[in-house]
C-alpha cells in the first residue's frame, strides 16, 4: 500500500514538474541578443517547400547553419533546396555562412491516410524526430506543414520542458489558407513561439497570430 | 502571333476535351492565338497535335517546370492549383482560372476565390470558357504585386534578437 502510495505521490511530483516547465517554456520570450543562430527547416514537400525557400530566401546569412528536414518520399524537395543553396552560395561566395544539412525522417500523414494508422505513423516519427532535434539542438525551428512539421516541433517543445534548451518555434501558414487554417496550423498555433498567417481573415479569427501581410 | 498556355495540373479530362474541340480552336484563331499549347497530365483524353501555315496546337503530358511555358503566352488558362495561378501572376500574365466541378471542396480554391475577388484573374467553369474568352476584357484584370518577404525577415530578425 505504502508503495503505491510512494510511487503515486513521485508520479504526481514529475506530473506537477513537466506542467511548471510547459508554463516556463511557454511563457518565457526573453529575448537573448545574439550575432548568429543556427536554423532547422521542415521542408514540407510540393509547394510548401517553395514557400518556404522564398521565405528562407530572405533571411541574412547569421541565420546559419541551416539545418533541413524533409520527408523520406519526398523526392522533389532535395534538388530544390541543393539549388537554391548553391544560388545563395554563388550570390554571397564568403563561404563561411553556406553550411547547410539535409536530414530524412518518415512522412507522418500521407494523403488520404486513415486516422488510427496516422497516429501510428505519427508516433513512429516522433520517435525519429526527438533524437534529430536534440543532436542538431537548433536555436530556431521554421516549418509551414504538412504533417511531417508536428512531431518536429512537438519534439523541439519538449527540449525546452526538459530544460535541455529552448527552441524558438515559428509557423507560417500557407498562403494557400485565406479563411480556415490547415491541420497542422490549427495544431501548431498552441505550440509555436509565433504563428504567421498571411491573409487578414485569418488573423480576425485567430487573433493570437502574427499578420505581416503576403510574404511570400 | 499570339500563344496560348493551358495547364491542367495532374488530370483534368473535361479541360482537355473542351480545349482541343473544334469550338474552342475556332475561338483561338478568330480571337488571334495561333499558337496553343495544352499541358495535359495524365488524363485520358489526349488531343492530337497538329501544324498548319497559320496554325499549331502543341500537347504534352509533363515538363519538370512550367517556368519556360508561362514565360512566352500572352494568355494562360489553368486549374484552380494555386502553384500555377500564383507562377502565372508572377509573371504578369493574363490568367483564366477553371475550376474542376468535382473538386470543389479542395481547400485550394480558397486561394483561387480570394485572387478572383480581387480582381487578379477571371474565372469560371468548363462549360462557360468559351463564352467567357469570348467576352473577357483583359485590360480590366489588376495585376498583382509581389509578396514581401523582406518583412518577414525583418519580424524574425526582432523576435530572435539578431544584433545588427
Amino acid at each position: 500500500m505504502a508503495c503505491v502510495l510512494i510511487l503515486a505521490a513521485a508520479a504526481a511530483a514529475v506530473g506537477v514538474v513537466l506542467v511548471l516547465r510547459l508554463w516556463i517554456v511557454f511563457r518565457c520570450q526573453d529575448v537573448t541578443p545574439r550575432e548568429s543562430l543556427s536554423l532547422l527547416v521542415v521542408a514540407g514537400s510540393g509547394g510548401h517547400t517553395t514557400e518556404i525557400l522564398r521565405l528562407l530566401g530572405s533571411l541574412s546569412s547569421a541565420y546559419s547553419p541551416r539545418h533541413y528536414v524533409i520527408a523520406d518520399t519526398d523526392k522533389m524537395s532535395a534538388n530544390k533546396i541543393n539549388s537554391f543553396e548553391l544560388d545563395r552560395a554563388e550570390r554571397d561566395p564568403s563561404t563561411t555562412h553556406n553550411k547547410y544539412y539535409i536530414h530524412r525522417i518518415p512522412r507522418s500523414r500521407e494523403v488520404q491516410q486513415s486516422w488510427l494508422s496516422t497516429v501510428l505513423t505519427t508516433l513512429h516519427s516522433m520517435w525519429l524526430s526527438f533524437p534529430l532535434i536534440h543532436q542538431v539542438k537548433p536555436d530556431l525551428v521554421l516549418c509551414n506543414g504538412p504533417g511531417t512539421c508536428v512531431p518536429i516541433c512537438v519534439s523541439a517543445l519538449l527540449l525546452g520542458i526538459l530544460g535541455i534548451k529552448k527552441v524558438i518555434i515559428v509557423y507560417v501558414e500557407s498562403i494557400c489558407r485565406v479563411e480556415t487554417l490547415s491541420l497542422s496550423g490549427k495544431i501548431l498555433i498552441h505550440l509555436s513561439d509565433y504563428f504567421i498567417v498571411q491573409w487578414p481573415t485569418l488573423k480576425e479569427k485567430y487573433p493570437k497570430s502574427v499578420y505581416l501581410g503576403r510574404i511570400v | 502571333m499570339k500563344c496560348v498556355f493551358v495547364t491542367v495540373g495532374t488530370s483534368f479530362n473535361e479541360l482537355n476535351e473542351r480545349m482541343s474541340a473544334q469550338e474552342s480552336l475556332c475561338i483561338f484563331k478568330s480571337l488571334g492565338y495561333s499558337r496553343p499549347t495544352l499541358q495535359i497530365g495524365r488524363g485520358t483524353v489526349v488531343p492530337e497535335p497538329f501544324s498548319t501555315e497559320f496554325f499549331t496546337l502543341d500537347v504534352y503530358r509533363y515538363k519538370d517546370s512550367l517556368q519556360e511555358d508561362l514565360q512566352r503566352p500572352d494568355l494562360v488558362i489553368s486549374h484552380a492549383g494555386a502553384g500555377s495561378c500564383l507562377e502565372t501572376l508572377e509573371k504578369g500574365k493574363a490568367l483564366v482560372v477553371v475550376i474542376n466541378e468535382k473538386l470543389m471542396n479542395n481547400h485550394q480554391l480558397e486561394l483561387a476565390k480570394q485572387l478572383h475577388k480581387e480582381g487578379h484573374f477571371f474565372y469560371c467553369t468548363c462549360s462557360m470558357l468559351p463564352g467567357l474568352l469570348q467576352s473577357m476584357e483583359l485590360s480590366t484584370l489588376k495585376c498583382y504585386p509581389p509578396g514581401q518577404p523582406e518583412k518577414f525577415s525583418a519580424f524574425l530578425d526582432k523576435v530572435v534578437g539578431l544584433q545588427k
